[in-house]
């Protein structure tokens, strides 16, 4: 483990953010919440849990600073869900402006045959090998609820399918998305997040 | 593909486990947490907590121990049982609940859904929806099933997805507790009329019962809690014979 990891999360310390917490401390990972860009400044890592719905999320950040900061931050960083969809440069839930680091715009699962939410366990294929998947089985399971999806890309680490294919974890740089909840992904998600701290 | 989910479901009343359990070499078979991880160990999907207390005391016993489940298992889990209130749903989800399910409270005032989804999102909300076949039809039940509402099931089912309910749980009260197996008209006919998904509940007393809710029925999930407390089945037993039966699982 690495003792000296100090992780920021993003945020205020509302909803599944808690899990995200509880995840960290099981490997031993101390972690502090805070949408304060002077104190995610101190951590080693950044993670973005990102709950609820892109514009207000989105706004939240805008109002602490922490878009602003999040932008040039040089540390490994961790979208999870909403956040890593808020990494990409546009959502169109509700017409999003997102932070534009990843290229691409985020859309709407059709519904008609299809169920949306995408909600439950579904594997996750890796398209490029990459430090973050680094151990985890090339068709391991993760659990996923969400309304929205990225597009495959150059910047696709790995893709899952619901009716269509859609990018599962994306990097651009020190910037990390899974769409899926590797806090609540049994053991398959800790090795993710043991790899996000020690090896990204 | 996504897969099939298989949902234990945990009956608590002031922090212990109600229904007798297999698990004889538990240290304590009351410990709901104990229990829990037990299920995730085993390949359980996810996991729901009914809090049957009866009092308003005995509520904070019961978020006590959803602390306690969410910092020993990684897996998600929904909670449910006297949510009254935004309030309510603040506290369950603080605690690490991944979803709340609300019932007799929506059926009072319907707008607490929209609030609520729109406080911490559709995929956090579940609405429970009891139901007792009358009439030809299907009439939602509320107070633990001992009160008519005189409202038809699937007219709610749709009001309770287009207010913000990301995930209906649809208990038959004709079949919970029969193992005469799920009410698969009735899975059928919510499953048409909503697009959000549906965990099939009540009445899973054999494989065949857990394969045609999610084959015949429509389900999404399938919830059991005696097949699983009293040893029937374990979670692979279930998993192998749904494979085998070409339905996608989790390993």
């Amino acid at each position: 483990m690495a003792p000296s990891a100090r992780v920021g999360i993003a945020g205020t310390s509302a909803g599944n953010i808690r899990s995200v917490v509880n995840a960290l401390n099981r490997l031993g990972i101390r972690a502090e919440v805070s949408n304060d860009p002077a104190v995610l400044t101190k951590a080693t890592h950044i993670i973005l849990p990102g709950v609820g719905e892109a514009r207000t999320a989105m706004e939240a950040l805008d109002r602490s600073g922490v878009s602003q900061w999040l932008r040039e931050a040089r540390v490994p960083f961790l979208g999870i869900c909403l956040g890593m969809q808020l990494l990409f440069e546009r959502s169109m839930e509700r017409d999003t402006s997102g932070l534009g680091i990843v290229s691409g715009t985020v859309r709407r699962f059709e519904t008609g045959t299809l169920k949306v939410p995408h909600m439950g366990w579904n594997t996750v294929a890796p398209v490029q090998p990459s430090l973050l998947l680094d151990g985890i089985a090339p068709e391991a399971f993760f659990y996923f609820v969400h309304s929205y999806y990225a597009p495959v890309t150059a910047e696709t680490l790995a893709r899952s399918d619901y009716g269509i294919a859609f990018a599962s974890v994306v990097q651009r740089d020190n910037f990390y998305g899974v769409q899926f909840h590797p806090e609540k992904s049994g053991t398959a998600g800790l090795q993710l997040l043991r790899n996000f701290i020690e090896r990204c | 593909m996504l897969t099939a989910r298989i949902i234990p479901c945990l009956d608590v009343k002031n922090g212990r486990t109600v229904k007798g359990t297999r698990f004889v070499d538990l240290r304590d078979a009351g410990d709901p947490v104990e229990l829990a991880a037990r299920y995730s160990d085993e390949g359980a999907d996810e996991l729901v907590f009914l809090d049957i207390s009866a009092t308003l005391e005995e509520r904070p016993t019961f978020l006590a121990m959803v602390e306690r489940v969410a910092a020993a298992v990684n897996i998600p889990f929904t909670v449910g049982g006297g949510i009254g209130s935004v309030a309510d749903v603040l506290r369950a989800l603080d605690a690490g609940a991944d979803k709340v399910a609300l019932n007799s409270a929506i059926l009072r005032t319907p707008s607490l859904l929209d609030e609520a989804a729109q406080t911490v999102g559709a995929q956090s909300i579940v609405a429970a929806i009891d139901v007792r076949q009358e009439n030809g039809g299907w009439t939602v039940y509320t107070r633990a099933g001992t009160e008519s509402t005189g409202r038809d099931a699937v007219a709610w089912a749709r009001e309770a997805a287009g207010r913000g309910a990301g995930e209906l749980l649809v208990t038959s009260m004709d079949r919970d507790g029969t193992t005469m197996g799920y009410d698969l008209p009735l899975l059928r006919a919510i499953g048409q009329a909503v697009p959000v998904p549906l965990i099939a509940s009540g009445g899973a007393g054999r494989l065949e019962h857990l394969r045609d809710a999610l084959r015949d029925g429509g389900a999404d999930a399938v919830l059991a809690a005696s097949i699983f407390h009293y040893g029937t089945f374990s979670l692979a037993d279930v998993k192998t014979y749904l494979q085998n039966e070409g339905i996608r699982v989790r390993w």
